[in-house]
């Protein structure tokens, strides 16, 4: 339990007059865009909503390791090695702000974990579909990372101080990680036929889940105005997906390919792009687990878990057989 | 400030710089350094002793990177990553200074032109042309053998280090100096492990003991020198390894004996054969799997 | 239809009531203990909270550190304290310990108008 851990809603607080002031003053905070922090009263809503996203976007960024971790062992060049090996270890440090983040409104990492594992909370769909060849480590990079950029950036002004600040740490690593996609598409593209065929093909392939990473059009989000009343939601998810768009397809066309997408095109009263229709069942279908390979993700940090439990068991032993050692 | 673009938030109003600095300090550690090869020195022996040492790094990180994603616990997920980027950087500092001392055999024209000598050397050699120990190709077993391995490997390496900053060949001593106080990291994060395991729980002990019963023996050819290393050792340019021995072996026995484990028997000093080419055959899928994307795409730019 | 429906962070998750976040009661504790990490930036600098980690020990806490939040050279110190060795001031004693300050003032640099053209104020 952290040292933010919420105090307990006793004494005084139970009493409705103090209830009552509680609530105006966390209204008036957020009114004034100040934020909450770990100690302050807040509304169970908001602390259990904001748990549920913390913990989320932390199970991401801990299975998003997974698609391009398969490619670590074999990335084309030494350079190349360093630079995903380096992005996704950032991905590890990313999982764990935000579990400590989580972990400021009373939540248990070791818990989270375990809910996660029991597929009881989720994480984004993105992560479940295969990466075929290294240009997906550049796609992913790129568009992923960007996607995920659109989103996070808001997250920055979030309303719950923990937040925030993981998300600042997090924006400043993530725009690395979006230019060493794009990087590496560009430098493909300028390679062999075959190199620009496999840019290509990946494109195809995650173009259409990038989209689905901003979630379910305005009107199927009935949890998304009271996040945003409480700050905890910037920008509606619509608006997000419609940014991203309007921030890619330019780059596509300087990098050379084709958005798989005979719909899109720029409307020239608004200077935005319309797009196609979005797969929404099999969004719900990935995010529900049904993906190509969320059994296999899961599989793997059970694994982690389970394997290495006695690991974890050791060093807590040590810790209480030496606990009274004067240290060094 | 509510219409951001992407980058607003990352550069306005953060110019805390005291908390969030990073980005600072990474020099080059070549800058400078004149490339020029020794006087006297066979330039084909120092290309060979540093594929040894480059070869040593590169295929104990690339054992350190399948740890990634499998690690217990994400901080030491961090930690072994930390410890494979050092590994991978040092590799390709001692793999193109191999290539600028021209001994890139066949790899050269197998891997074209516009690759760098260091992916030729990486990607385009076959595991009888790779110059590591035995001790660095060992699969891991378990997280024990990992640690375990990673503390005998990192005490052999920064001993020899130590002494290379010395080198009369100044582009091995920029990369010693380099490398020093980054062995000196894995080499304490290993023991450290190795205490916990060691002192930890009866299973844990058990594990950690099987470790260094499997590892032991593969220290047989680590203090023997090869030609080369005799030749560069005269030359003030190389280290005998078998200089480092006694250093080496007292460091293990006390963490060992700290960690209440059992000292395996060393093995008596034999040839090392993996620095001639000859591998058990747990090498070649390690190779195949490094190697699969860059020979696939001859002609290939990344 | 709430575990249809999904809002952002990393590509978007479930929000609504049907996702558990209540830890389980009976939780076998596996976890080590949560330290808060401070890191001095550089020399001249207070440490400053930068964040938590998990550790067995205060060694262990403290290489974490290094390679969690000091790996782009972030620091050249670090401090971990066991979170729950940290004594906190709780938001109801808000007001007494911290509002006697709020009117004063004068202890603020900006209380002090000083023309824009008297030089390094
Ligand atoms: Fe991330
Ligand atoms: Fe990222």
């Amino acid at each position: 339990m952290s040292i933010d851990s919420p105090p307990a809603p006793a004494g005084p607080a139970a009493d409705g007059l103090a209830a009552q002031a509680l609530q105006r003053q966390f209204e008036e905070t957020l009114a004034a865009d100040h934020r909450i922090e770990p100690r302050d009263w807040m509304p169970d809503g908001y602390r259990k909503t904001l748990v549920r996203q913390i913990a989320q976007h932390a199970h991401s960024e801990i299975i998003g390791m997974q698609p391009e971790g398969d490619w670590l062992l074999s990335a084309p060049s030494l350079r190349r090695k360093a630079i995903l090996l380096a992005k996704v270890q950032d991905e590890a440090g990313h999982g764990l702000y935000l579990y400590s983040a989580a972990e400021t409104l009373g939540a248990d990492r070791a818990d989270l974990t375990d809910k996660l594992i029991e597929g009881r909370q989720k994480y984004s769909s993105i992560f479940s579909y295969p990466t075929r060849s290294y240009a997906d480590v550049g796609v992913i990079g790129w568009l992923v990372d960007g996607a995920a950029i659109c989103n996070q950036v808001p997250l920055c002004r979030s309303s719950y101080g923990p937040y925030a600040r993981a998300m600042i740490r997090i924006c400043k690593e993530e725009s690395f990680h979006q230019r060493q996609g794009y990087e590496l598409l560009l430098t493909m593209m300028r390679g062999t036929p075959e190199q620009q065929a496999m840019v290509q093909d990946a494109v195809d392939r995650w173009w259409w889940p990038s989209l689905m990473m901003f979630g379910p059009p305005d009107a199927d989000s009935p949890n998304s105005a009271q996040s945003m009343a409480w700050g905890i939601k910037r920008h509606s998810n619509d608006e997000l997906r419609q940014r991203y768009v309007d921030m890619t397809v330019p780059q596509a066309e300087f990098l050379g390919v084709t958005l798989p997408d005979p719909e899109l095109s720029l409307d020239p009263a608004t200077g935005r792009h319309r797009f196609g229709a979005i797969d929404w069942d099999e969004f719900r279908r990935v995010l529900a687990g049904g993906g190509p390979r969320s059994a296999e993700r899961i599989a793997r940090r059970r694994a982690a878990r389970d394997d290495n439990a006695w690991v974890v068991e050791a060093a807590t032993a040590y810790a209480d057989k030496h606990a009274s050692e004067p240290r060094s | 400030m509510h219409e951001e673009t992407v980058y607003d938030a990352l550069t306005a109003a953060h110019g805390d710089e005291a908390r969030w600095a990073f980005g600072t300090g990474f020099d080059d550690p070549l800058a400078g350094v004149d490339t020029t090869i020794p006087e006297g020195v066979d330039p084909a022996d120092l290309g060979g002793y540093c594929l040894m040492l480059g070869d040593d790094a590169l295929v104990l990180s690339q054992r350190l990177t399948e740890w990634v994603t499998r690690a217990p616990e994400l901080e030491e997920e961090v930690a072994m990553a930390n410890i494979a980027l050092d590994l991978l950087g040092q590799a390709r500092l001692l793999l193109s200074r191999a290539g600028s001392a021209g001994v890139l055999g066949r790899s050269r024209e197998r891997a074209g032109p516009g690759v760098p000598d260091e992916d030729a050397l990486a990607y385009f050699r076959d595991a009888a042309e790779f110059r590591c120990s035995a001790l660095v190709t060992a699969p891991d077993g378990d997280f024990a053998h990992a640690l375990v391995r990673l503390l005998v490997a990192s005490t052999w390496r920064l001993a020899l280090a130590v002494r290379l900053r010395g080198s009369r060949d100044p582009v091995l001593a920029a990369i010693a100096a380099k490398a020093v106080p980054e062995l000196t990291y894995h080499r304490d994060h290993a023991a450290r492990w190795v205490l916990r395991l060691g002192d930890g729980t009866a299973l844990s002990h058990r594990r950690a003991q099987d470790a260094a019963d499997a590892v032991w023996p593969r220290t047989e050819g680590l203090f023997t020198a090869t030609d080369v290393e005799r030749r560069l050792a005269g030359a003030g340019v190389g280290v005998d390894p078998a200089e480092l021995r006694d250093e080496v072996r007292d460091v293990l026995t006390r963490v060992l004996a700290r960690a209440g484990l059992l000292l395996p028997p060393w093995p008596a000093d034999a040839p090392p054969r993996g620095r001639a080419g000859e591998h058990g055959p747990e090498l070649a899928p390690l190779l195949d799997r490094l190697q699969v994307v860059a020979r696939a795409h001859p002609g290939g730019t990344w | 239809m709430s575990d249809l429906t999904a809002e952002g962070g990393h590509g978007a998750v479930p929000t609504g009531p049907d996702v558990p976040v209540t830890p389980a009661a009976a939780a076998v504790r596996r976890d080590w203990p949560l330290w808060e990490v401070f890191v001095r930036g550089k020399r001249g600098l207070n440490h400053v909270h930068v964040g938590s980690l998990h550790a067995p020990d205060p060694e262990m806490a403290v290489y974490a550190a290094r390679d969690l939040y000091t790996r782009r050279n972030e620091g050249v110190s670090i401090w971990v304290v066991r979170s729950a060795d940290v004594t906190a001031s709780s938001p109801d004693e808000k007001d007494p310990l911290f509002a006697p300050s709020g009117d004063k003032v004068y202890r603020h640099p900006t209380f002090y108008e000083i023309p824009d053209d008297v030089p390094h104020i």
